[in-house]
């Protein structure tokens, strides 16, 4: 393993990229999807609104993007750090 | 060829599918049989994941349950996905590196205490037995519909295919049955969506179907499908839903999601570390791909089904049931579907009764009351039938149904297996038994477990709908707390583990019983199960969260009071959060 304060920073790293992501999957998810929906709702959408089209589909497709986006992010910064299975 | 030797081929070919696989995939080490010796490609171990974890629920329930209210049930949508962000950025890749075989042995370690471990195993075991009768009654449906064999003989049928496939290849068998089964069941869920999605709006792509114009309206449709559902009472079908209650309910499915032990034990199977994130995201992916295509498959068969009764309008007459399209016949045999002739005027009057609004149009149109009642559950098994799409697909999505129901009952075996006969036989009751002995004890706790979830499903307690909940619930409050904790804290102990556990798992249950009944019998219930009654408004369906909240605070306050975890512990949690050196890890 890398020595301390290398090992500590790669995991602040990772808690920071968590971070972000998580806020991202809440904003689709619990946000455009149900508590803002009635705001979003002057934007319509096949015969309904951007909220619904976020509940039923929008959301599924980001969160598909986030688990990529972050394992493609993890898979780097392993390398950077040196903690990556050679 | 008549439809019922059409279904008879296409699922008898799938088995014989299945068990090819199992004869060619046995398993020889418990290696081999509690994580396929880690030799699962990332994209192969999501397809095996998706099939794992749409069951019959996904498959069969979904999409009737989005179409009965739409826009409400999109929390079924956004839970059953969303869990997999949480699962791939905070478990997944983890507790891969950790590199066991199961999930509560992962506590037992992290925790070093094998008291932690016991609780582990009996939420598990609570989980997965509750979850695999569904999946049970589940295959017996669609056995009873289109093989038109007894419910009971449908049964031991599927359960001798599942045993074939378990008790021989364990998970190695299970994973490469898995991905025979996801192709299975996405061909028969997306065949039926497409040929449904180009008769109403000429698109061929039903996620797409869904936000298009309706061919024959002329205007989008969903907005014909709002018009007709609120001509007859219901609700608009975008319309609102109560925000509390939405985000609590999509917020305990995925949590519960997050913490289903045989999903997590699937991210065990593959290489390495990155291995486990890639494969998260192809799980979503073959996920997505049934799960955009459901809200499409409900609204539009709510619409053919009120077209079929109301063939010339909702504003015309309804059909006579005498003229009653065939599938309705087919239906009323199952007891699923039933028609009650209130008015006496020989025609199926489908509306909603329950809306104070409507009583006056409805007396004005000489009706007395709703005539039809359809289970959600047939929606997508009669959905071919009521598009009047050929037979072979009717067959198709036979085998589909069953290849759900069957996938995600083999995973949930072998979780159950596994914990029997790794973490309390080997671990515990007999630790010096030899591999050879272990596997044979692995093979015996599947067979059993099988015998036991065949039991279950043939007298299925009248409770089975409200288990799923405390599946979900218990998922939520014990297991997936209790994880991230061991893998984002070095702070929590043993005191702390095993105590917030068994406050989230106890007052989850409390809960569930109060307004469910004392172990679901009915009757027994304290307090009546409706909204005034609930705590704060929390239905007992989405009281996951709140459990997961509970574990959280009495395992970090207790664990503050009383002293930190050994050295080794804390080194061992260092371990897990990088990903070198996890190749090197195996059993022992």
């Amino acid at each position: 393993m890398a020595d301390n304060s290398s090992s500590n920073a790669y995991w602040a790293a990772n808690i920071r990229i968590i971070t972000i992501c998580l806020v991202i999957w809440a904003v689709v998810s619990y946000g455009f999807g149900i508590l803002l929906r009635p705001l979003l709702s002057v934007i319509p959408v096949g015969g309904t609104d951007l909220g619904f089209w976020f509940a039923q589909q929008g959301s599924i497709l980001v969160f598909i993007a986030l688990i990529f986006y972050y394992a493609w992010y993890m898979n780097r910064i392993d390398r950077e750090y040196g903690v990556d299975e050679q | 060829m008549d439809q019922y030797t059409l279904n008879l081929l296409i699922v008898g070919a799938s088995f014989a599918l299945y068990i090819g696989i199992a004869i060619w995939s046995r398993a020889g080490s418990t290696a081999e049989f509690y994580a396929a010796n880690r030799g699962v490609h990332p994209v192969m171990n999501g397809m095996a994941t998706a099939a794992d974890w749409m069951s019959a629920a996904s498959f069969i329930s979904m999409a009737g349950l989005i179409a009965g209210v739409g826009y409400i049930n999109s929390t079924y949508l956004m839970g059953w996905t969303g869990g997999y962000v949480l699962l791939a950025l905070l478990l997944a890749p983890y507790l891969r590196k950790f590199g066991k075989y199961t999930v509560p042995q992962f506590i037992g370690d992290r925790f070093y205490s094998q008291g932690a471990r016991l609780v582990a195993v009996i939420c598990l075991i609570i989980i997965s037995v509750t979850y695999v009768i569904g999946q049970m009654t589940g295959a017996g449906v669609a056995f009873s519909r289109f093989l038109e064999v007894e419910v009971s003989t449908g049964l031991w049928i599927a359960s001798a295919v599942v045993f074939v496939y378990a008790v021989l290849g364990g998970m190695k068998g299970i994973t490469y049955t898995q991905v025979a089964q996801y192709v299975v069941l996405i061909i028969a869920y997306t065949i039926p969506a497409i040929f449904i999605s180009i008769q109403l709006t000429g698109n061929p792509i039903p996620p797409l179907g869904l936000f298009s114009t309706h061919t024959e309206a002329g205007v989008p449709l969903l907005q014909k499908l709002d018009q007709v559902v609120t001509d007859l009472g219901f609700n608009a079908y975008t319309g609102q839903g109560s925000l509390l209650n939405m985000t609590l309910f999509t917020l305990s499915l995925m949590i519960g999601t997050a913490g289903l032990p045989h999903v997590i034990i699937r991210f065990f199977t593959v290489p390495r570390v990155a291995d486990a994130r890639w494969s998260a995201g192809w799980a979503l992916v073959f996920i997505a791909l049934l799960y955009l295509t459901a809200p499409a498959v409900g609204a539009m068969a709510r619409l053919n089904i009120i077209d079929t009764i109301f063939p010339n309008g909702v504003e015309q007459p309804a059909v006579e049931y005498e003229q009653r399209p065939d599938w309705m016949r087919n239906w009323e045999v199952t007891g699923l579907l039933k028609f009650e002739d209130k008015n006496n005027d020989g025609r199926i009057q489908y509306y909603n009764d329950a809306a104070a609004g409507f009583n006056e149009t409805a007396t004005q149109r000489g009706w007395s009351g709703n005539e039809l009642t359809i289970n959600n559950d047939i929606l997508v098994l009669a959905n071919p039938e009521i598009a009047q799409l050929p037979g072979w697909v009717i067959g198709l999505i036979a085998a589909g149904g069953l290849a759900a129901a069957l996938s995600t009952a083999a995973g949930l075996l072998l979780a159950i297996s596994s914990a029997i006969s790794h973490d309390l036989v080997k671990d515990w009751l007999v630790p010096n038994i030899s591999e050879k002995g272990e596997l044979m004890v692995a093979r015996i706790a599947m067979a059993g477990a099988i015998f036991v979830a065949t039991l279950l499903g043939l007298n299925p307690p009248g409770f089975a709908a409200q288990t799923v909940a405390l599946a979900f619930g218990l998922a939520a409050a014990s297991i997936f707390p209790v994880l991230m904790m061991g893998i984002f804290s070095k702070r929590v102990n043993s005191i702390g583990a095993t105590a917030g556990m068994l406050v989230g798992l106890i007052v989850t249950c409390l809960y569930l019983f109060t307004y469910l009944g004392w172990f679901f019998i009915p009757g027994t219930n304290m307090l009546e199960n409706v909204p005034a009654n609930y705590l704060f408004g929390i239905p007992p369906t989405a009281f996951g969260p709140i459990g997961a909240l509970l574990n959280f605070a009495v395992a970090f306050g207790l664990s503050a009071m009383t002293q930190e975890p050994p050295r080794h512990v804390q080194d061992l949690v260092e371990s897990i959060r990088v990903p070198r050196g996890a190749g090197a890890a195996t059993g022992h």
